[in-house]
């Protein structure tokens, strides 16, 4: 605590990193379950990816509360134009954490199957069932994914460039139990 | 002489038969048989696409009525494709060795306020069971609707065979349900 204004709030560390590893799983699990032919592991598989999914938008709306209300840690010295490209890359991957998860719940919807999350709390459909819109939705849901998954990537690059060339202790800011 | 009176005893059957079953005429358009099941607690619903129905049936006579359904298996479907490719494998509803599922009703009664008990032998992938299916009828203009639910354990029919007779996750149970217009039946 004895620079406080350096680091993020140990609220927005435990939401960042609960958030990575939920949807970096969900993103593998995505890829996996897509490729299995009918079977029970398959339908299971589908609803654990729903369940975190709903999961991961409760926490995205959580974190964007957080984020609004709570002042990040001051800039690193950096040009201007990587503050613009941190900050531009950090508002796509919080839209992309509502997009990607509330395109699957439509996707979802929209094929005929609701969502129950753990199997006991069913969630409205916002879009009604309909062959047509779920086939349009389908690649749309795999392709956010994609989409966030390459601005991790390329938020992890900026973090390795901040490391590696850098050096200036940036993932600190991020790191937790260092009170 | 055998000859004549069997030509006698069909012209007097049809004539009869004629008379005291009023063939019902199905309004496939505003008819729609579905069915719902649940899977960890999500509700799945499908549909029959295909089926016909031979429904000779006086409100008023109801124990002389009969009611005989023929639904074409391959056109089960949940209107998803990839649970539509499933549908008519053996596991499923083998279409290829039981393309129809069938219903026969033994008897009909009178439950009063245009309420009816149907019973019936049920046939799906070649396993038989006696069911009775509740229906209720409504009568506006020329048109007659039966509408009821009945459940059915898909166990029973080995609908869903291999690990999938495992009710854990996909329920036992299955809710049918069904709304048949027709015309051609007489006043309630």
């Amino acid at each position: 605590m004895n620079q406080p204004a350096s680091r993020y709030s140990g609220t927005a560390i435990a939401l960042h990193w609960v958030m990575a590893l939920a949807i970096l799983g969900n993103f593998c699990l995505g890829l996996y379950m897509t490729d299995l032919g009918m079977s029970m592991l398959r339908l299971k598989l589908y609803n654990y990816h729903k369940w975190t999914g709903a999961t991961i938008l409760t926490l995205a709306a959580l974190r964007l509360l957080w984020r609004l209300t709570h002042r990040p840690p001051a800039e690193l010295p950096a040009p201007k134009w990587q503050h613009t490209a941190a900050s531009v890359t950090h508002w796509a991957l919080y839209a992309l954490f509502f997009a990607v998860p509330l395109m699957g719940w439509a996707y979802s919807s929209a094929a005929g199957f609701p969502i129950v999350v753990f199997g006991v709390i069913p969630l409205p459909d916002f879009v009604p069932k309909n062959h047509d819109l779920a086939e349009a939705l389908k690649p749309l849901h795999g392709d956010l994914a994609w989409v966030l998954f390459g601005l991790v990537c390329l938020h992890l690059a900026a973090v390795g460039k901040h490391m590696v060339i850098d050096r200036d202790g940036l993932i600190r800011r991020m790191l937790p139990g260092r009170a | 002489m055998t000859k004549i009176r069997t030509a006698f005893v069909l012209a007097a059957s049809l004539a009869l038969s004629g008379v005291a079953f009023a063939q019902a005429k199905v309004v496939p358009a505003q008819s729609q048989i579905t069915f719902a099941i649940k899977e960890m607690g999500v509700p799945v619903e499908g549909k029959f696409g295909q089926w016909t129905a031979d429904i000779a049936f006086d409100p008023k006579k109801p124990e002389a009525g009969k009611v005989a359904f023929t639904i074409a298996t391959s056109s089960a479907s949940f209107g998803s494709p990839e649970t539509d490719a499933e549908v008519p494998k053996a596991t499923w509803f083998n279409v290829a060795k039981f393309p129809n599922a069938t219903f026969a009703s033994t008897s009909i009664k009178a439950k009063g306020a245009g309420k009816f008990d149907v019973a019936g032998k049920l046939t799906v992938k070649g396993t038989s069971k006696d069911i009775v299916v509740p229906i209720a009828l409504a009568q506006a203009g020329a048109n007659t609707t039966a509408t009821g639910t009945f459940s059915i354990k898909r166990n029973e029919f080995h609908i869903g065979e291999g690990e999938w007779t495992d009710t854990s996750q996909l329920a036992d149970d299955v809710a049918v349900k069904f709304k048949i217009v027709m015309t051609g039946v007489a006043p309630l």
